[in-house]
């Protein structure tokens, strides 16, 4: 082949991916370095946002307990919304799996329709059925005498957990499905023939294989819980804060962008060090499964 | 006295009957193959022995013990599949332990188990390697070892060796028969492949569309083919449309200007099927005319138009001179070397 040729060949995969490249830059490079040159600059009351190089902004969440506390509140409701998830979300799949043909695809569909319904209309349900005096669960429980005061559940972590849990749970079961599709048809069988009861097989034979896809889903599952923004300001509003509602006030409220940016490059830092992280250990760990 | 017995059994899916009247005694230490095309009803057979599928109809019983009644974890039958279903998250020695610890064996004697299953199948040293880091034959071997390890009362296969490569596939079926033939572990094997049912087994059952089309030993069922599937499935066969003739004495077959005395008992029209390896060129005979010949090293396959239809015909390589294509012959055959089929009694 001439070198032109080669050239040119050598150009072409540049300017095929270019379109994409530049609005990659374009749209998320860009801003992203721009929020973290922000969160360096100084903010003041009357004076607004000043383009200087300063700590100050890291310095404050960095010794403010506040935002420690509200960094390891956001973090404990991801865990636990992932525990939650993985705990019901994979026996789900797993179940879902082993139905046959029709009532597959009706579940599958009740499982998957949140999907296609708004994060914000699913969240305001929850408020609906529970929130405060008015919630029609704690209007009918108190009604029958049940309770005596609304179940708390606004402004709870337990609430935010259990709405966050709704939202992400087809994550966490369409990555054990996808798992479980790899499994051998006939493995159960080979385990059973070998003398394995229902529970050894489960423990012994199928979890450990469906094991890399409830952790890819709990990566997802965490990571979506711990930036979701719309589930917490519903559920969590001003009292209990969470870092994405927090960065949001941060620049919408108090109008303190610096801070926010802060705020919100933190979250990233800390979110993309967890999901690399965590990845490269499930890798290692299940190297032969993955094969 | 059979040791494993199958008494009209049957399987239904909905209202397709994919096994039906299923009857077969199988002796202790016997290897036995069952033949047929693909969707014939071997495996479902197989599964309702092995448990995971119940009979609808007839009873199988094991050391006249019925077996229907035992739970599939409980049978101690060993059982080697298609896809080897090995788990994949075990190396060679865990996947081949699983059955004795289930069994509850303690450690150190099935360390020792583990090791000599291995060995037996030409693993030793592959101990601590993953299934997905072995090669489809190891693969097979580990799934060999695995069953055999339990010491099942029978063995199962079902195709095992039908993801192997044609040279690997024979290589394992002359190490399989060698260590059935050693353990003397009572074997049903699944192939629809009748070289290997051929090659392994005491006895094959050929069964087609859910019926047991022969059984017999794989000579038996080659030579003497109950019927025209059995003889078109076992290998190619001539089939020539043949009449007998009983106003003459001694009466006579006659196929073309092919001629026989008449078996005894048969009138009418029949059909005769002769295996290509037994037709000889000679003088007389079915007149024929070459229309291929195909050179195959060790053998020659002819194709030829004859009176009574098409024929194939091989002859061994042997140095001796071979008729050319449009050359005019006459087929040859003993009468011992056909069967008849058909026909009226007489
Ligand atoms: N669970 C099932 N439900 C309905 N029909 C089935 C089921 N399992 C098998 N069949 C049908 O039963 C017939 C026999 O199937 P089987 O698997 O026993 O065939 P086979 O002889 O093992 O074929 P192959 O050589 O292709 O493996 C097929 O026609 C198949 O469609
Ligand atoms: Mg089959």
């Amino acid at each position: 082949m001439s070198t032109a040729a080669e050239q040119r060949s050598a150009r072409a995969p540049w300017a095929l991916t270019a379109p994409a490249l530049m609005l990659f830059v374009g749209v998320l490079l860009i801003p992203l370095a721009m929020t973290v040159m922000l969160s360096f600059h100084d903010w003041g009351q009357y004076k607004g946002i000043e383009p200087v190089f300063i700590l100050k902004n890291w310095r404050e969440i960095a010794t403010d307990p506040y935002y420690a506390e509200m960094f390891w509140r956001t973090f404990r409701i991801a865990i636990v919304t992932t525990l939650l998830t993985a705990v019901l979300g994979a026996p789900e799949a797993y179940i879902l799996n082993r139905m046959s043909g029709r009532w597959k695809s009706i579940f599958l569909l009740v499982i998957l329709g949140p999907l296609l319904i708004s994060v914000v209309a699913r969240t305001l349900g929850w408020a609906l059925l529970f929130g405060g005096n008015n919630g029609l669960v704690n209007k009918l429980l108190m009604s029958a005498g049940l309770i005596h005061a609304p179940i708390p559940f606004m402004f709870t972590e337990t609430g935010m957990v259990v709405a966050l849990a709704h939202v992400m749970m087809p994550f966490m079961v369409l990555s054990v499905w996808a798992a479980l599709q790899r499994l051998d048809p006939q493995i159960e069988n080979a385990a059973l023939s070998l003398g394995a009861g229902p529970v050894t097989i489960i423990r012994r034979i199928i979890m450990p294989q469906i094991m890399p896809g409830v952790l890819s889903g709990a990566i997802i599952v965490f990571s979506l819980s711990a930036s979701a923004f719309a589930t917490p300001a519903i559920i969590g509003g001003r009292r209990l804060k969470v870092a994405a509602t927090l960065a949001y006030d941060e620049f919408l409220n108090t109008l303190d962008w610096p801070l926010g940016a802060a705020v919100a490059t933190l979250l990233l830092v800390a979110l993309v060090l967890i999901v690399v992280g965590s990845n490269a250990l499930i890798e290692r760990r299940y190297a032969e499964v993955f094969r | 006295m059979a040791y494993l017995e199958l008494d009209r059994v049957g399987k239904q899916f909905g209202t397709q009957t994919v096994v039906d009247d299923f009857s077969l005694a199988v002796g202790k230490g016997e290897f036995v193959s069952f033949l047929g095309p693909s969707g014939c009803g071997k495996t479902t057979t197989l599964q309702m022995i092995a448990g995971f599928l119940d009979p609808t109809h007839g009873a199988i019983r094991l050391e006249d013990k019925d077996l229907t009644a035992i739970h599939p974890a409980k049978r101690g039958l060993g059982i080697v599949f298609q896809s080897y279903a090995l788990f994949p998250h075990m190396t060679a020695a865990e996947n081949v332990a699983f059955g004795l610890e289930m069994r509850k064996v303690a450690r150190s004697e099935r360390t020792e188990r583990v090791r000599a299953a291995l060995a037996m199948v030409g693993l030793a040293g592959y101990e601590d390697r993953h299934p997905r880091r072995m090669s489809g034959g190891q693969q097979q071997r580990v799934a060999l070892a695995r069953a055999l390890v339990i010491k099942p009362s029978v063995l199962l296969l079902d195709e095992p060796l039908s993801n192997l490569d044609a040279k690997l596939r024979e290589e394992m079926q002359i190490e399989l028969r060698q260590i059935q033939r050693t353990i003397g572990t009572t074997t049903i094997l699944v192939t629809h492949d009748q070289n290997e049912a051929m090659s392994l087994s005491d006895r094959i059952v050929v069964m087609s569309q859910g019926r047991i089309e022969q059984i017999g030993t794989p000579q038996e069922t080659y030579e003497r083919p109950a019927s025209a599937f059995v003889s078109q499935f076992l290998g190619k066969t001539n089939d020539f449309a043949a009449t007998i003739d009983r106003t003459r004495a001694p009466a006579l077959l006659m196929a073309g200007s092919w001629s026989a005395p008449a078996p005894i008992g048969l009138s009418g029209s029949v059909t005769v099927s002769v295996r290509p390896e037994r037709i000889g060129f000679g003088n007389t005979g079915l007149s024929a005319k070459i229309i291929t010949r195909i050179f195959q090293g060790n053998h020659w396959l002819f194709q030829c138009d004859s009176e009574c239809g098409p024929a194939i015909v091989i002859r061994q390589n042997d140095g001796e001179r071979q008729p050319v294509e449009g050359e005019a012959v006459r087929l040859a055959w003993r009468p011992e070397d056909m069967s008849v089929r058909g026909g009226a009694s007489a």
